[in-house]
């Protein structure tokens, strides 16, 4: 029934789509091609249903023949088929009722955030602002590795003399976590201009902005080494030091390197996060991809160019986080796998 | 004097006192066992002299020079004292070649070629060589356990400390491991093990120690302690390890 009603559902949007689309034009067939499509892939889901309902009826065979086994490997082969054909029915609508919004009010949706003739206009231009974001990003991600890492090591700094600086770095991490990345981003690349400060009231804005992330940044990445560094066994520490390696050594040799293999994940996490913020420096009038491509929203009143912005965030975000998994697998093989 | 001495050892966690004054002689290319229940504080002892834990009252001399209280140098210390654990406790993340010569390497500033051979020579004669390039992880917990002994025994410690070093392993492991000891005894290496293990103890111990509730309740021979106990508590301890039939 799901099925039935999802295929409805489809013919219906295609259908609507078909009555909006112009009669000639580019627009004729990418409507005709979508509407097509859309209920192309609403016939596939008979697929699932066919298969479960071929299933139903080698139930009742085997009932009637009194195999108990076999009704319960049909049964629950049947149930896998049934709830198969039912999630696909619910990803459909969901794919449909985007294209149904990207069509509504005579396509105006895809008009203003998907018109190819502005994206074609503004990507080179955006395309190249957007190394300006890299480059904000590379840098400070740099700093940010040693600097979160020393933050955390200071954080966890032993004994009654490592507390006045472990209280130090327990403060900064608590205010930079706290301020919002883009009231700090203000605040320097306004401020230290204004302050006159030697060296520092020199630098431009992209220093500003490197500077500003990795203020931020380093704060939660001491946090995130923090935990790694803690979630290594007390065992391991004994070990290292029964050696007669000092603290220092400890966290070198044997703690870190540990501690660090089990924070890539989150670490990942948060450079996604520092590389998304880059988009934020925009406020102090640095040429990244989001201030060029405000600047063809704002003439000619499309926000294509934006949206050039954000698939250029999500191509080079895709392929971290797969290198990332590739990289971890391959470590735990050589640490776990067969010798 | 002894080679290794505790004179009235105290050591408490907050109200809790584990040991209570603790009186032990080691002499030079003895192997002294701990034996006794569970919390009798066995673990504490070998911790305290390691300095891995402070003590809280006594002393205790290593040939002669203090090495408890304010003050002394717990790396240099643990230098001359090695530990083995129960649980192994090897660097997941380094070759087992790594985890022997990290030490030497790091600490004696020994270089890498003669420290890699020396390493290599000693897991051969545990008979690892062909492990030497594996991870920690991919070995039984027989032969972590022997690579732990091997990375104690690469920094040349005047003592070893074994604590309850085959308890974490299963029957069928711990005689690979009590192998080794032997050997080390043999070579004439001072030795301190806590173990729950009564038939090696009496095989390979010159002094057995019974401790109970944080002292030495008896001390003695094998022959003595184990066989013969004195104390109304060693022998219900014995009898209920199934050693003494009462």
């Amino acid at each position: 029934m799901t099925v039935a009603g999802t295929f409805a559902f489809v013919v219906w949007v295609a259908r609507s789509l078909w009555r909006i689309a112009p009669t000639s034009g580019p627009w004729h067939i990418a409507l005709t091609t979508v509407a097509i499509c859309s209920v192309l892939a609403a016939l596939t889901l008979f697929i699932p249903l066919g298969n479960a309902l071929r299933i139903r009826t080698k139930i009742s065979r085997a009932q009637a023949a009194g195999d108990i086994t076999g009704v319960r490997k049909y049964a629950s082969r049947f149930r896998t088929a049934a709830w198969l054909a039912v999630v696909s029915s619910f990803a459909t609508i969901c794919i449909t009722l985007f294209v149904l919004f990207l069509m509504a009010n005579n396509h105006a949706v895809q008009q203003t955030f998907f018109n190819p003739a502005m994206i074609g206009r503004s990507w080179l231009n955006v395309t190249k602002a957007f190394g300006e974001n890299v480059m904000i990003a590379l840098l400070s991600e740099i700093i940010v590795l040693v600097l979160g890492l020393l933050l955390a090591l200071v954080r966890l700094a032993p004994g009654k003399v490592g507390r006045p600086i472990s209280l130090v770095a327990t403060a900064y991490i608590d205010i930079f976590r706290a301020v919002p990345a883009i009231i700090v981003i203000y605040l320097v690349g306004f401020g230290l201009p204004l302050a006159h400060i030697p060296l520092l009231s020199a630098l431009g804005p992209m220093e500003f902005a490197i500077l500003a992330l990795s203020l931020t940044y380093s704060a939660y990445v001491a946090e995130v080494y923090r935990a790694g560094i803690q979630s290594v066994h007390y065992s391991q520490v004994a070990a290292a030091r029964s050696l007669g390696f000092s603290h220092l050594a400890t966290m070198r040799y044997v703690v870190v390197p540990q501690a660090v293999r089990r924070v890539i994940p989150p670490l990942l996490n948060d450079f996604i996060g520092l590389q998304k913020d880059t988009a934020l420096v925009m406020v102090i009038g640095t040429v990244d991809a989001f201030n060029q491509a405000k600047i063809y929203a704002s003439n000619y009143f499309n926000l294509s160019s934006v949206t050039v912005v954000a698939i250029l965030f999500i191509i080079v975000t895709i392929p971290q986080t797969r290198f990332v998994d590739h990289l971890i697998d391959r470590d735990q093989r050589k640490l776990r796998g067969g010798s | 004097m002894a080679f290794l001495t505790l004179d009235s050892v105290v050591k408490s966690y907050g109200e809790r006192t584990v040991l209570r004054g603790i009186d032990l002689n080691v002499e030079r290319h003895q192997v002294v066992c701990l034996i006794g229940g569970s919390g009798s504080g066995k673990s504490t002892l070998l911790r305290c002299i390691n300095a891995l834990e402070d003590i809280n009252e006594g002393e205790i001399r290593l040939d002669g020079d203090i090495i408890s209280g304010e003050g002394i140098n717990v790396d240099l210390l643990r230098r001359n004292i090695g530990i083995v654990f129960q649980s192994f406790n090897l660097f997941p993340h380094m070759s087992v070649l790594k985890n022997v010569t990290l030490a030497p390497i790091k600490i004696h500033g020994i270089d890498a070629a003669t420290a890699h051979e020396r390493g290599m020579e000693l897991l051969r004669r545990i008979g690892l060589g062909d492990k030497a390039n594996a991870y920690p992880d991919q070995l039984s917990g027989g032969q972590q356990q022997r690579v732990a002994i091997v990375r104690a025994m690469a920094m040349d410690p005047k003592v070893l400390l074994l604590d309850e070093i085959t308890s974490a392993l299963d029957p069928v492991l711990v005689g690979e491991v009590l192998d080794i000891v032997r050997e080390l005894a043999n070579d004439g290496l001072t030795m301190l093990l806590a173990t729950h293990e009564m038939s090696f103890a009496h095989e390979v111990a010159d002094t057995i120690c019974f401790l109970h509730e944080g002292v030495i309740l008896e001390q003695g021979p094998p022959s003595q302690v184990l066989d013969a106990p004195q104390e109304a508590h060693t022998r219900a301890f014995l009898s209920r390890v199934g050693r003494l039939r009462q």
